[in-house]
C-alpha cells in the first residue's frame, strides 16, 4: 500500500505539512497520522459524505444530471448574458484555481471576492492603515516567551497551532517549550484555549479597541492617563499586562475573529498593529492573523499580484477597482446590484445575511463544489470538483503567507477547480466570438 | 523557422565596440545570426538607436513586491507617469493593468518591455518563501526572470562560518540555490536579519552577530569564497551593513576592501555592492548629513575587482522593500509610515515601508544628488549599473528621466536649481560637467549585466546572442541630448520595437504580444561526500526548527514553466 509522507493537511490556515496518509488498492485513505481531530475528518470526510456525483442543472425547478460539456455550456451562458456577475469564495481552492478564477472575471467584468468578506477582511483593511508587522511561525517556535492568543481559540479552530508551532512547540531559542514560554489569552469568554493559559484576561464584548489603547498609552509611558477600568480589566491588571509585554524578549500576538469581527473591526486590527509597532521600542514584537480557512491567506496573495487587491475587486471597467464597503460580496448582493453568481469553494447559503440570500436566490447561480451545502439548493448549475488537497494538487499559503504545494493523494474522476475555471474561460471565449 | 531582418539600425553595442553604426541585423528562431534568407520579414529601423533588450540588474518585483501591494492600494490608481502606470483596461491582447511602484505582475512584464527591458533580476528571494517569488514570475509576462537567493542571516551559513567548515558551507549554498531555484548569493545587512530577531541590528562589520559568534566581515568573506568555490555565474551581490546611516560610507569602503583578497573564479567582479547611493553617506547625524560618493568612488576608481549599482533616487512616492528589517522599523517610526514586517525563520528578515521623497527636504535632495554623483564620478561604466532599486529609490518606469540625467547636464541643473542652499552645499553635483553617451548608457543599462550574471546570450548583439533587441524612436546623429533631453526621456519611454527572443513584443509602444519567459537558475555541482554530511546537519534543521518539512520546502518543477538550468561545478 502505497504511504505518502509530508503531506500537507487543506483544512485550516495551519497547513500542516507533515501528515502520513496511507491509501489502499481501491484508492481509499486507510491510515492518516499526525491530523488533528480537524484535519483526520477532512481526510476521512472524503469517503463519509455524499459526493455530488455528477454535474447537475436546474430543471423545472429540480437539479438533474446532465454532461460536463452541457453544464459548462449552460454556466458560460449565464457569464455571458449577465451585465454584473459576482465571483464569490475561492478560499478552500489552490492558488492556481484562484488565479483562473481571477481571469474569468477579468474576461467577464465581474466582480470578485473571497470569503475574507465575512472573516479577516478587516485586517486586510487594518494593514492598509498601520501595515503588518508579521514573522513566520517558526520565528515564534525558535524565539517567543510570551504568546498572547487574542479573540481566537486555536484549541478547537486550528488544534495543531500549539504544538506545532506556538506555546507547546520546542525551539532553537526555546528548547523547554511550554515551561520556557508564557501563554496569555484575552477573550470575551474562558475559552478551552483561556484554560491552558498562564493568564486570562476577560474583557468585555466588544472593548478590544479600547483595551489595546490603554495598553499603548502605559507602553508608552503615560500610564496616568488610565481609569480605574477599561473594557472590564481593573487598572492593575492592565498595568502587570504591560508589564508582562515590555519584558518579553519576544512576543507574539495571535488574533482571530473576535478581534477582526467585533465592534470598530479593522480599527482593532490597526490598533494590534501599532501596539506592536510601540511595543518594538522596547522588545521584540510581532503580530499574525489566524485564519481559517486554509487558503485564505492565498487568494488575498494570488489576488494582490495579479490584480493590485486583496478582495472585493470589481472589473466592471475592465480595470480592477478595489472599495470594500462598496465592492464586497455581500454589498452587491444587499444592493441587488448583481444578475448573476459563480460560487466556488464557499457556503454563502450558510454565512451570508437574509437580504444577500435572497438576491442569491433570485439570479442565476452557479456553483463548484466538491459537497453539496445549504448554497446547492439555490443553485442553477453544479460542477462537482475534485477536493484540492486530497484529489488535486497545487499552492496554498499558511496563515504567516508560506506557500506550500499540497499533494494529490488519491486518483478521482472529478475535474479540479482550476480546469473549470480554465473551461469556462474558453467557453466564454468561444461564445462571445459567436 | 521565423526569420526577421532588421534593415538600417543604429546599433550601439558596446561588447562589439559599436558606436551607433548603421548595419543590419538578423535574427533566426530567436537568435542573432549572421543572415538570413529572402523569405526573411524585414523590419526597417530608419536609422534609430538599436540596443540590445535592457537587463534590470536588481529590482524587487516578485515575492516581497506583493506586501508592498497589499498595504498600499492607493499605488494602484497612481498615474504620474502616463503610459507607464495607472489602472489599464484589458485588452485582447494584455491583462489589466493597476500601480505605479507596486504594479501587479502583468503590468511589470508590459511596462519594462515597452522600456526595452527583456530581463529582470529579482534582488531577494528567502528560500523559505522563493516558491512565492516563483509564483510571481509566472505570472509577470514576456521577460526572463532571475532570482538572489538571501543567504546574509541565515542559520546554517552562520554556523559553518562559526564552524569553520568551509566546504560545507559551499555545499549548503549549492543546495539553498537548488531549493529556492535561484541565481546567485545575497547578502543583506549581514547578521543584521538574525539581531532583527531580537529586535536588535549589528553595528558595523565587526560587530559580532548575538548568539552566532559570526562577524557580518566573517559571513561576507565566507560567503564570497564559498561563491568563487562553486563557480557561480554572479559573484555574491550586497546590500552593506548600516543602510540609510549618515557616515554609513565607511562601512561601505571597508566592505569593498574586504573583497580585495578574494579572486574571481570567473571573468567578472568578485563582489557586486547594491544601491550604493543609500550607502555613501557622510556626517555623523542628519544635521551635518552630507555626500559620500566623492570617497566612495575615488575607491571604485581605482579598484578593479568590484561593480556597483546606483539606487537612484526619484521624487515622489516610492515603497521601501528590504531583507534590512531594522532599517524598515526605523523608517516607520521616523517618518510616522506604516510598516509591514516579515522576519523569516532560519533565514533573515524584512520589512515594508512606502515613503514618499521630496526635493523640498535637504536630506532627500542630498540623496538624489548622490546617486548620480557615484554614477558620473566613477570614469569607468563597465562598473556601474543603472537601478532605481526599483521602487525602493523609485519605481522602475522613472528609468528615462533618470536617463536624462546621466545624459545631460542642463537637466540636472534644472532639477537642483530648485534645491535649497543647504542641499547645494552638501552635494559635489553642480561640479559635475559629464554626460554619458548612449554607448556608455549602453553599458550601464545591458552590457555590465551580461558580463556580471554571466549570462554571455545577454546585452550584445553579436551572432548567437538571444535576439531581445529595442529599437528606440530616434536617431542617434539627430539628436543632442544634452540639450535636447525631454526627446530622449520620450524615446525611452515606449520603444518604436522591442523583440524577445526574436518575438515582437512592442511595436510603437504597444503591446504586440506576451509570450512566457524564461527563470534562469543554478544548479552547483558539489561532490556526494561533502553534500551528504551538510544534508546531516541540514536535517536537523528541518527536524528541530523549520515549521516546513525539508522536502515540501524545495521549490518543485512545476513553478518554472520555462526554466534555464545553469549548472556549474564546485572546486572542492
Ligand atoms: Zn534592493
Amino acid at each position: 500500500m502505497p504511504v505518502i509522507k509530508n503531506a500537507v493537511c487543506s483544512l485550516c490556515g495551519c497547513l500542516c505539512d507533515d501528515i502520513t496518509v496511507t491509501v489502499d488498492e481501491e484508492n481509499k485513505i486507510t491510515k492518516i497520522e499526525n491530523a488533528c481531530i480537524l484535519g483526520h475528518s477532512k481526510f476521512q470526510g472524503m469517503f463519509e459524505h455524499e459526493r455530488i456525483e455528477t454535474p447537475m442543472i436546474r430543471k423545472a425547478g429540480k437539479l438533474v444530471s446532465v454532461s460536463y460539456e452541457e453544464a459548462l455550456e449552460t454556466a458560460a451562458k449565464i457569464l455571458v448574458n449577465s451585465k454584473r456577475t459576482l465571483s464569490y469564495g475561492w478560499c478552500s481552492t489552490s492558488c492556481e484555481a484562484i488565479s483562473k478564477a481571477i481571469q474569468l472575471a477579468e474576461e467577464t467584468g465581474s466582480l470578485i471576492d473571497s470569503t475574507a468578506n465575512v472573516c479577516h477582511g478587516p485586517s486586510a483593511l487594518a494593514a492598509q492603515e498601520k501595515g503588518s508587522p508579521g514573522a513566520t511561525l517558526g520565528e515564534i517556535k525558535n524565539r517567543a516567551d510570551l504568546i498572547i492568543f487574542w479573540g481566537c481559540n486555536p484549541v478547537h479552530a486550528h488544534p495543531r497551532h500549539l504544538s506545532r508551532y506556538s506555546s507547546f512547540s520546542k525551539g532553537f531559542f526555546v528548547p523547554r517549550g511550554r515551561k520556557e514560554r508564557k501563554m496569555l489569552v484575552i477573550d470575551v469568554r474562558k475559552t478551552d484555549t483561556a484554560k491552558l493559559a498562564d493568564k486570562y484576561v476577560e474583557i468585555e464584548q466588544g472593548a478590544d479597541l479600547l483595551l489595546i489603547t490603554a495598553l499603548r498609552s502605559i507602553i508608552n509611558g503615560h500610564e496616568e492617563v488610565i481609569p480605574e477600568k477599561v473594557a472590564g480589566v481593573s487598572k492593575e491588571e492592565l498595568l502587570e499586562l504591560a508589564k508582562l509585554m515590555k519584558e518579553a524578549k519576544f512576543l507574539c500576538v495571535f488574533f482571530g475573529m473576535g478581534v477582526t469581527q467585533s465592534r470598530s473591526k479593522y480599527k482593532n486590527g490597526d490598533g494590534v498593529a501599532s501596539l506592536i509597532s510601540d511595543l518594538n521600542q522596547h522588545t521584540k514584537a510581532v503580530m499574525i492573523g489566524m485564519r481559517g480557512h486554509y487558503n485564505v491567506t492565498g487568494f488575498g496573495q494570488v489576488a494582490t499580484w495579479e490584480t493590485g487587491f486583496p478582495m472585493a475587486i470589481d472589473f466592471a471597467k475592465g480595470y480592477p477597482y478595489y472599495n470594500p464597503g462598496e465592492t464586497g460580496a455581500n454589498d452587491v448582493l444587499v444592493r441587488e446590484e448583481v444578475d448573476a453568481a459563480i460560487i466556488a469553494a464557499a457556503d454563502p447559503g450558510a454565512h451570508f445575511p437574509q437580504k444577500a440570500l435572497r438576491q442569491l436566490a433570485k439570479i442565476p447561480l452557479i456553483q463548484i463544489d466538491p459537497y453539496a451545502n445549504p448554497t446547492t439548493e439555490l443553485a442553477d448549475v453544479v460542477f462537482p470538483t475534485a477536493v484540492v488537497g486530497i484529489e488535486a494538487e497545487g499552492s496554498a499559503y499558511r496563515m504567516d503567507a508560506i506557500s506550500i504545494r499540497m499533494k494529490k493523494l488519491i486518483e478521482t474522476k472529478f475535474k479540479t477547480d482550476e480546469e473549470i475555471a480554465k473551461d469556462l474561460i474558453e467557453k466564454v471565449r468561444e461564445l462571445k466570438r459567436g | 523557422m521565423s526569420e526577421i531582418l532588421i534593415k538600417n539600425a543604429s546599433v550601439c553595442d558596446p561588447f562589439q565596440g559599436i558606436d551607433c553604426e548603421k548595419m543590419d541585423l538578423c535574427i533566426r528562431n530567436g537568435k542573432i545570426v549572421e543572415s538570413v534568407s529572402s523569405k526573411a520579414k524585414v523590419i526597417d529601423a530608419k536609422g534609430r538607436l538599436t540596443l540590445a533588450g535592457g537587463f534590470d540588474g536588481h529590482t524587487h518585483s516578485a515575492g516581497k513586491i506583493n506586501v508592498g501591494r497589499f498595504m498600499n492600494p492607493n499605488d494602484a490608481r497612481r498615474n504620474p507617469v502616463p503610459g507607464l502606470s495607472g489602472k489599464v483596461a484589458r485588452t485582447e491582447k494584455t491583462r489589466a493593468q493597476v500601480g505605479y511602484n507596486t504594479p501587479n505582475t502583468y503590468a511589470i512584464g508590459y511596462r519594462y518591455a515597452k522600456l526595452g527591458y527583456t530581463t529582470i533580476c529579482e534582488a531577494a528571494m528567502p528560500p523559505l518563501s522563493a516558491r512565492h517569488t516563483h509564483e510571481e514570475f509566472k505570472e509577470i509576462p514576456i521577460l526572463d526572470k532571475m532570482g538572489l537567493t538571501l543567504l546574509g542571516s541565515n542559520w546554517q551559513v552562520m554556523e559553518y562560518i562559526r564552524d569553520k567548515e568551509p566546504e560545507k558551507l559551499a555545499a549548503y549554498v549549492a543546495w539553498a540555490l537548488k531549493a529556492s531555484r535561484g541565481y546567485g548569493i545575497k547578502i543583506v545587512n549581514p547578521g543584521g536579519g538574525e539581531a532583527w530577531g531580537w529586535g536588535r541590528n549589528v553595528s558595523g562589520l565587526y560587530d559580532p552577530v548575538p548568539n552566532f559568534e559570526v562577524t557580518p566581515a566573517e559571513i561576507l568573506t565566507e560567503l564570497g569564497k564559498a561563491n568563487e568555490k562553486l563557480n557561480l555565474p554572479h559573484s555574491v551581490h550586497v546590500h552593506c551593513n548600516n543602510l540609510g546611516h549618515p557616515g554609513n560610507y565607511e562601512t561601505t569602503l571597508e566592505t569593498m576592501k574586504l573583497f580585495e583578497k578574494i579572486k574571481p573564479s570567473q571573468k567578472r567582479q568578485s563582489l557586486h555592492v547594491t544601491h550604493v547611493q543609500f550607502n555613501a553617506y557622510a556626517g555623523t547625524s542628519w544635521r551635518d548629513f552630507e555626500t559620500g560618493a566623492p570617497m566612495v568612488s575615488d575607491y571604485i576608481n581605482q579598484a578593479k575587482h568590484l561593480t556597483f549599482d546606483m539606487g537612484q533616487l526619484i521624487f515622489g512616492p516610492a515603497v521601501t522593500m528590504t531583507a534590512d528589517g531594522p532599517v524598515e522599523y526605523a523608517n516607520s517610526r521616523m517618518l510616522h509610515e506604516k510598516w509591514s514586517n516579515q522576519d523569516v525563520e532560519l533565514e533573515d528578515a524584512s520589512g515594508v515601508v512606502p515613503l514618499s521623497y521630496s526635493p523640498k527636504s535637504f536630506v532627500n535632495a542630498v540623496q538624489w544628488a548622490i546617486g548620480l554623483e557615484l554614477a558620473l564620478l566613477v570614469k569607468d561604466p563597465w562598473k556601474v549599473m543603472f537601478t532605481t532599486d526599483s521602487p525602493n529609490g523609485g519605481s522602475f518606469v522613472n528609468y528615462p528621466e533618470v536617463v536624462t540625467y546621466l545624459m545631460s547636464a542642463k537637466k540636472r541643473e534644472e532639477v537642483y536649481s530648485g534645491f535649497s542652499e543647504l542641499a547645494l552645499g552638501k552635494m559635489v553635483l553642480p561640479e559635475i560637467d559629464r554626460e554619458l553617451s548612449f554607448s556608455e548608457l549602453a553599458v550601464m543599462t545591458r552590457a555590465i549585466q551580461s558580463k556580471m550574471y554571466g549570462r554571455p546570450e545577454k546585452g550584445k548583439l553579436t551572432i548567437g546572442a538571444d535576439a531581445d533587441i529595442a529599437i528606440y524612436e530616434l536617431v542617434p546623429e539627430k539628436i543632442d541630448p544634452s540639450v535636447e533631453h525631454e526627446k530622449v526621456k520620450q524615446a525611452f519611454s515606449a520603444t518604436a520595437y522591442t523583440f524577445k527572443d526574436g518575438k515582437l513584443v512592442v511595436k510603437e509602444g504597444n503591446i504586440e504580444a506576451s509570450p512566457m519567459g524564461k527563470t534562469y537558475w543554478v544548479n552547483a555541482e558539489v561532490p556526494e561526500r561533502v553534500d551528504s554530511a551538510m544534508q546531516k546537519d541540514l536535517e536537523l534543521k528541518f527536524k528541530k526548527y523549520y515549521t516546513v518539512s525539508k522536502s515540501n520546502y524545495m521549490v518543485e518543477d512545476e513553478y518554472l514553466p520555462n526554466p534555464v538550468e545553469i549548472t556549474t561545478k564546485g572546486d572542492f
